[in-house]
């Protein structure tokens, strides 16, 4: 759905730019014109303050790289430096490293909104797909750059991560050994990682705008999950999304000030604290917080190869998602029983983050097992048989019937209790 | 391009040729391009030569156990007690879940006998990559249901002779090259 600005420039600079450049249009008809279904609730508005997150990376993060070492001998001390002697080092570098969290709480909350209203399903499967890329960008480069402070969780985390690539057969020890540019995570790892984790952000951000291109080619989905049909279905972008998105960002980063401010180590780990040691592995090593339910998957299975292999693939179910759902019906709010697994689903994955953060022993593992194989369940069986055997509720004729007939049949009963 | 002949020709012309060899010279050229930009990620010429190490094992006493940093990696020595030994020993062989010495002065296939898997001719002194093989944390010494190792990071654990007992490893512990120069004198690589 293509913007139906009629924007023309008046003043005459406008007009010339305009004549050899049409981006004043494009910018009007993307973010001023752009029709919005009048239906968004404020889980809407993650898609902003995603965008506003990976500002707020960047900019921290090339104003760290001013002040960082990428060097085994001279990183950790370099960080402390940041924290110690430069000015505001302290706060730049908590910003960089509480705001990946942000960043991720942000990131799971946009992708579960996207799976309880059908955001993924025709026709916006290419839009869904670009945003599961973006997820996978963003996990390389949370990882990339939690190795650089060169502590013990960061040589540890570099160490198993990277080594998950060793249980490919055949040519997995000699990838490992190209990871690392040589024996073990040493110099030329830390080096490489410092590179790509500069460079992976603007890939993101190339991804972001073919993500956006591909949302205002489609449309936004709305929780009604029917397309708009007339005029009186959407609202314009501004002021009305832009001011609803502003606002909601500075809600956010209020709860992002919290963190900063208050418990700025809160989500971090203790042991990154401690440089990096090759020859000793903390006792418990976990990562960081956006990767535990994947870490649970991967230990949930007593196979090496088998634990990568499920690990990945609970991500690369994300990619095939739009198909593995076979209701033609979007909104959850109008499938019951989709809503019902959907939350189950929801939770299985947050005890499955719980999981990932406790010893790999006794009742976990089995727990651990429990919810894995859930997790593929809800993907590969419950998605697929749900769209055949549920009777979904019947969809509002149009969005506007959506939430205008709501307050009509309110002031009817209204009128019925007054008038009892 | 119009052509003045009514039927048309199924054999390919010389420009469909030309276009082919010049897509094919294309790809040839572009992937010798990228051979260098990968294989530069490989490791270079001065970590190549961090080879070999020498260590004197002489204050190391029976049930004691050093590690030493070998091309980046902890390398553990111990020496082992006759107990040790004689519970390596009486392993069958079908508890072992990696039946192979992985011990690189031996052959690939030789098997995971504890005397395969300690120093030739010298039992009581064993030397390993102190590297897990499931994920490369470093196991703790002396622990686990087996009295060899233990690796906390995802729960495998080794016998006596660095064989995988239990866990998610997939392999015994790896065993670098090395030798005895002297009697006290150990060279790894």
């Amino acid at each position: 759905m293509s913007g139906h600005s009629t924007y023309q420039p008046t003043h005459p600079a406008a007009r010339w730019l305009e004549d050899r450049l049409p981006i004043l249009s494009l910018a009007h008809s993307s973010a001023v014109a752009y029709p919005t279904p009048r239906n968004l609730n404020y889980f809407w508005t993650f898609g902003a303050i995603l965008t506003f997150m990976l500002v707020v990376q960047i900019l921290t993060g090339v104003v760290l790289a001013m002040q960082y070492t990428a060097h085994v001998s001279l990183a950790f001390d370099s960080v402390e430096r940041i924290m110690r002697d430069v000015n505001y080092g302290w706060l730049i570098r908590y910003m960089h490293a509480n705001g990946a969290s942000m960043f991720f709480i942000a990131v799971y909350i946009h992708m579960f909104r996207g799976m309880y209203y059908g955001s993924y399903k025709n026709p916006r499967e290419v839009l869904w797909i670009l945003g599961v890329i973006i997820f996978l960008l963003m996990m390389a480069t949370a990882f990339m750059g939690y190795v650089l402070p060169w502590g013990q969780m960061s040589f540890w985390g570099a160490t198993v991560i990277t080594n998950l690539f060793s249980a490919i057969p055949l040519v997995g020890e000699h990838i490992v050994t190209l990871l690392w540019g040589g024996f073990s995570v040493d110099n030329p790892t830390l080096n490489r990682f410092f590179s790509l984790h500069y460079l992976l952000p603007f890939m993101i951000a190339g991804v972001v705008g073919l993500h956006i291109w591909a949302l205002h080619h489609v449309g936004q989905n709305n929780p009604a999950g029917v397309e708009p049909k007339s005029k009186d279905d959407t609202v314009p972008f501004t002021p009305y999304a832009t001011v609803k998105d502003v606002f909601a960002t500075v809600c956010f980063m209020i709860f992002f000030a919290w963190f900063l401010f208050y418990t700025p180590n809160f989500l971090g780990h203790a042991d990154n604290y401690v440089p990096a040691n090759p020859l000793v592995t903390p006792a418990h090593i976990v990562p960081e917080w956006y990767f535990l339910p994947f870490y649970a998957i991967l230990r949930a299975i007593p196979d090496k190869l088998g634990g990568v292999l499920a690990m990945f693939g609970a991500i690369a179910v994300l990619f095939v998602l739009p198909w593995l759902d076979t209701s033609k019906v979007r909104s959850a709010t109008y499938r019951p029983l989709f809503r019902q697994f959907f939350w189950i689903f929801a939770v299985n994955c947050v005890v499955l983050g719980w999981l990932g953060a406790k010893p790999a022993e006794g009742t976990y593992v089995i727990l651990s097992r429990v919810c894995t194989i859930y997790y593929f369940l809800h993907f590969l069986v419950i998605l697929p048989v749900l769209g055949f055997v549920e009777k979904p509720k019947p969809l509002p004729a149009s969005i506007a019937d959506s939430v205008l007939g709501k307050k009509a049949r309110r002031d009817a009963t209204a009128s019925a209790v007054a008038k009892a | 391009m119009a052509t003045t002949h009514p039927e048309i020709s199924t054999e390919p012309t010389r420009r469909d040729f030309l276009y082919i060899a010049t897509g094919a010279v294309a790809a040839v050229g572009a992937a010798a391009v990228v051979w260098p930009f990968i294989d530069q990620m490989n490791p270079d010429a001065s970590t190549l030569a961090l080879a070999s190490l020498d260590f004197d094992v002489s204050h190391v006493a029976e049930g004691q156990a050093i590690t030493v940093k070998w091309r980046g990696k902890p390398v553990f020595i111990r020496h082992r007690t006759a107990k040790e030994i004689e519970e390596a020993n009486a392993v069958p062989e079908g508890d072992l879940p990696d039946k192979l010495a992985r011990n690189e002065n031996l052959e690939p296939d030789a098997p995971a006998t504890d005397a395969n898997r300690a120093a030739q001719g010298k039992e009581n002194w064993i030397i390993m990559l102190g590297n897990c093989t499931h994920l490369g944390c470093v196991p703790v010494g002396l622990s686990g249901d087996f009295g060899g190792w233990f690796c906390p990071c995802h729960g495998s654990h080794y016998d006596t002779a660095g064989r995988i007992r239990k866990g998610p490893a997939p392999e015994n512990l790896h065993i670098p090259p090395y030798s005895f120069t002297n009697d006290t004198t150990i060279r790894i690589g």
